[in-house]
């Protein structure tokens, strides 16, 4: 190669465009790092206190979860709206089927785990179908749903907390593990909810990254019709990436549900707006075909850091929720600004 | 007959412009006087629409001027177009289709009571008038959608002469309409041209001119090549100057035909939507078909078709003799059958993929191993043999689509169809807007996979290009196949009077 002009000018070009890609990944370090010194010096240490730092983990993983599936729906330029409300619906039919299962320890965490996968699958399926069939907005279908499932999550609770009377749940919900990576950190542990959520991430992202269904998914987010004319089933991706979404909304949930011992309708309240933004932020495009579960990781946790930093340094809530939104804006914004300037 | 003295209502003066890689208008000079009816005829891409689009003001010329009344105008965008009194008629109407006809016709005008409340009785009103004036019948109060075309399209010239247009372009404004209707709108060209309009006609169908148009232009590559009053040009004269384009591409030698040489293809009674009314025809293994037509004559459905990108309504498509009932894409690549589109980034690429995951998107069976698990050695090791072989100029395969140019992006699209050869290729203008030498890396690369045993069926615009490149020219029209010329039958005009006369006996 190079040996015409035109090869020179277009190896000159990539050679460029590699050099600011790595330029770019040197802005974004040191502005992480000036962040990270400021948060340290305003909450006086406490942030960068290892338990804190597992304490931030742990209360992202039901977020992050939640938007490993959303990230795959939103990669086909699709939306799930349902997620919050799935959450509550399986917690509340996982605590039901924690109750009436005749199994004990981990046989009946999987067998619960089992009915809410298939819940929140057929909720996916549903949230599909009249998408793949009938070209309706999945804003609609998933809106929808989102209103069938909390009231119907409240029908079989009669609208009060189930509690579960089982204690299987408790390692998921609050124990630890890896101890001995944890005595390095002087703590007892890293919490099990947190490995799960580990897994979900690294799962979720090898599918994206590396099998062919993860590549058929960002051709259609890319080019619906391209896709369709290179023989993608479309259908069947589409819908499988909602039944992904509600499975994803299945495992949060039963997380959830370990935690506070008990399925409660109330839970997942205003999850999807949530989720959406930790996607987002995580630099996947709302017009579908790309983004990435590491992105959407990073995402999740700089809202959590967000989050955990205002508490820390006793921001009151209500005042919490605009610097999110507006952190959410100016993320958004400085992507966009930053792809003007680069491209 | 003298020529009638009348001041040019609008003239347009040595109009250029150019595109990357093509000149579209080379000096053009055109004038439409009050009262009269202006043909503008010329092949696909000879610059109609481009001097049109400069007219309407929707592209800039790069050199030329416009004068309107003796005055030198700039029409820099449609408003100043409509200040001026020029409107168009496309063949897209630009009509709301959930508004009624009366607000339509007063869209962007509406006559408004004291606070600004719309004044529908005023509206209604003014409409009616315009209608009227046309001697048409159109029910105001209805929706413009549930109006046949032949109504929207008296709608849109009611819009015109509301907005008190001079100047009236019509692009195409019989193609979809019936015989009677065909009559109906002559008979409102002829009003407007007593109240003084002066009216382009754009028209592919040269044997109505003489019944509407009083003078024509023809338009050849970009330059007026002749014209005159319609009465002394006749149509074969008319043909021989919209065709006379000279050789301007070196076209590989095709080997000769096989006569033995099995069927790929059959087609037999193919129908699809409006546009496929009843199509067969066969392929054979080694042959290139050209299939030759006007646009918007159905050759583009029938590939698709074929293809089961839109899945036939009716009629049978046969591979290697075996019918096939595909419900769509996956079962006719299945199949064999490669279909490389005409608009390559709207259908052919996913732009933001790069080159190696475009190419192996029809195929990615190919390169799977267990769990679903993509084979990324191999389709690097694949991807990178087709961009050699095809000589795509890029510094790696992981180069996002986007980012090549226009010939390199055709060349990945025919890469996808090319990892696993299928027995039938069906190619959609496949050099529209590519470089002359790309042009000839694809004609080679077409001649070769004819030569490997398979069928092309080759949709083009570009006379001299289904002239050189095919073995057997098919030439549809409205829907339906005007006549199948054999390699040394085939003549420009013989292909371009069967593309544009109903009898093709030019």
């Amino acid at each position: 190669m190079g040996t015409t002009i035109d090869g020179k000018a277009i190896e000159q070009r990539a050679r460029s465009a590699a050099v600011r890609a790595w330029i770019r990944y040197a802005v974004v370090a040191a502005v992480l790092v000036v962040l990270l010194a400021l948060v340290a010096y305003f909450t006086r240490g406490a942030f960068l206190d290892p338990g804190n730092l597992i304490n931030v983990l742990r209360q992202i993983t039901y977020n992050a979860i939640l938007a490993a599936g959303q990230t795959f729906v939103i990669i086909t330029a699709g939306i799930d709206l349902s997620v919050g409300s799935l959450v509550s619906l399986c917690g509340v039919v996982m605590a039901m089927a924690a109750n009436a299962l005749p199994f004990h320890g981990v046989a009946l965490v999987a067998a619960v785990l089992v009915v809410g996968a298939l819940v929140g699958g057929f909720a996916g399926f549903v949230n599909a179908l009249p998408v793949v069939r009938l070209g309706l907005p999945p804003f609609i279908t998933t809106l929808a749903m989102m209103l069938m499932a909390r009231g119907l999550a409240y029908k079989l609770s009669h609208g009060r907390p189930i509690p579960v009377n089982s204690d299987a749940f408790n390692t998921i919900g609050i124990g630890f593990t890896l101890q001995g990576l944890g005595h390095l950190f002087k703590l007892p542990g890293i919490p099990v909810a947190v490995l799960w959520m580990a897994v979900v991430l690294i799962v979720s992202g090898v599918v994206l990254a590396r099998t062919r269904f993860g590549r058929y998914v960002y051709a259609i987010g890319g080019n619906i019709e391209a896709a369709r004319l290179a023989g993608i089933p479309n259908r069947r991706v589409i819908t499988a990436v909602y039944v992904i979404s509600g499975i994803c909304a299945a495992i949060a949930s039963l997380l959830l549900m370990a935690r506070f011992q008990s399925g409660s309708p109330q839970t997942g309240f205003g999850f999807e707006l949530t989720v959406i933004a930790a996607v987002v932020v995580g630099g996947t495009s709302l017009f579908g075909g790309s983004g990435t579960i590491a992105g959407t990781f990073v995402g999740a946790l700089l809202i959590g850091v967000l989050n955990n930093v205002m508490n820390l340094a006793n921001v009151e809530s209500y005042t919490q929720d605009i610097a999110l939104g507006a952190v959410i804006l100016l993320a958004l914004i400085l992507d966009q600004v930053r792809k003007r300037i680069w491209s | 007959m003298p020529e009638p003295v009348a001041a040019p209502l609008l003239e347009m003066r040595g109009i250029s412009k150019s595109f990357p890689g093509v000149r579209a208008l080379d000096g053009v000079s055109f004038e439409i006087r009050a009262g009269e009816v202006h043909a503008l005829v010329g092949e696909n891409g000879a610059g109609k629409s481009t001097l049109m689009k400069i007219l309407a003001g929707a592209q800039p010329a790069d050199a030329g001027e416009i004068v309107i009344d003796g005055k030198a105008v700039q029409i820099a965008g449609p408003r100043d177009a409509e200040r001026y009194g020029i409107a168009m008629i496309y063949q897209e109407f630009n009509l709301v289709p959930q508004l009624d006809v009366a607000a339509n016709v007063m869209l962007g005008r509406e006559p408004v009571r004291a606070g600004g409340w719309l004044d529908g009785g005023a509206a209604r009103a003014v409409a009616a008038a315009a209608v009227k004036q046309l001697g048409l019948e159109l029910p105001l109060t209805r929706p413009v959608g549930r109006l046949a075309v032949a109504q929207q399209q008296m709608v849109e010239i009611a819009k015109a002469l509301v907005r008190k247009a001079r100047v009236l372009v019509m692009d195409e404004p019989t193609a979809a309409l019936t015989d009677r209707e065909i009559d109906h709108l002559f008979e409102t060209i002829r009003v407007l041209r007593e109240r003084g309009v002066g009216i382009v006609y754009i028209s592919h169908r040269l044997e109505e001119l003489p019944r509407i148009a009083d003078r024509i232009t023809v338009l050849r590559d970009g330059r007026v090549v002749g014209g005159g009053r319609v009465a002394e040009l006749p149509q074969h004269e008319m043909i021989r100057l919209m065709v006379g384009r000279e050789m301007d591409q070196y076209y590989p030698s095709l080997p000769p035909l096989d006569p033995t040489a099995p069927v790929v293809l059959s087609v037999r009674d193919l129908r699809s939507g409006n546009a496929v009314r009843g199509v067969s025809f066969e392929a054979h293994a080694g042959e290139i078909l050209g299939m030759a037509g006007l646009v918007g004559a159905g050759r583009t459905e029938i590939v698709r078709a074929i293809a089961a990108a839109d899945v036939p309504s009716g009629g049978e498509v046969l591979i290697d003799g075996k019918p096939l009932h595909a419900r769509g894409p996956r079962d006719t690549i299945a199949a064999g059958i490669a279909l490389v589109t005409e608009d390559r980034k709207g259908q052919g690429l996913v732009l933001d993929m790069s080159i190696r995951e475009n190419v192996s998107l029809p195929h990615l069976e190919l390169f799977s191993r267990r769990f679903g698990f993509v084979d990324r050695v191999g389709e690097r090791r694949a991807t990178r043999g087709l961009v050699q072989e095809l000589r795509i100029r890029t510094p790696s395969i992981e180069q996002r689509a986007r980012n090549l140019s226009g010939g390199n992006q055709q060349k990945v699209v025919l890469a996808k169809w090319l990892t696993e050869r299928a027995r039938l290729f069906l190619f959609d203008e496949p050099t529209r807007g590519i470089d002359v030498g790309a042009k000839s890396e694809i004609y080679e690369l077409m001649v070769e996979l004819s030569k490997q045993g398979a069928a092309v069926v080759m949709v083009s615009s570009e006379l001299p290009e289904v002239l050189g490149m095919s073995h057997r020219i098919v030439v549809v029209r409205d829907g339906t196949i005007a006549g199948v010329l054999t390699r040394e039958e085939a003549t420009r005009e013989r292909v371009m009077s069967l593309a544009t006369t109903a009898h093709g006996a030019a």
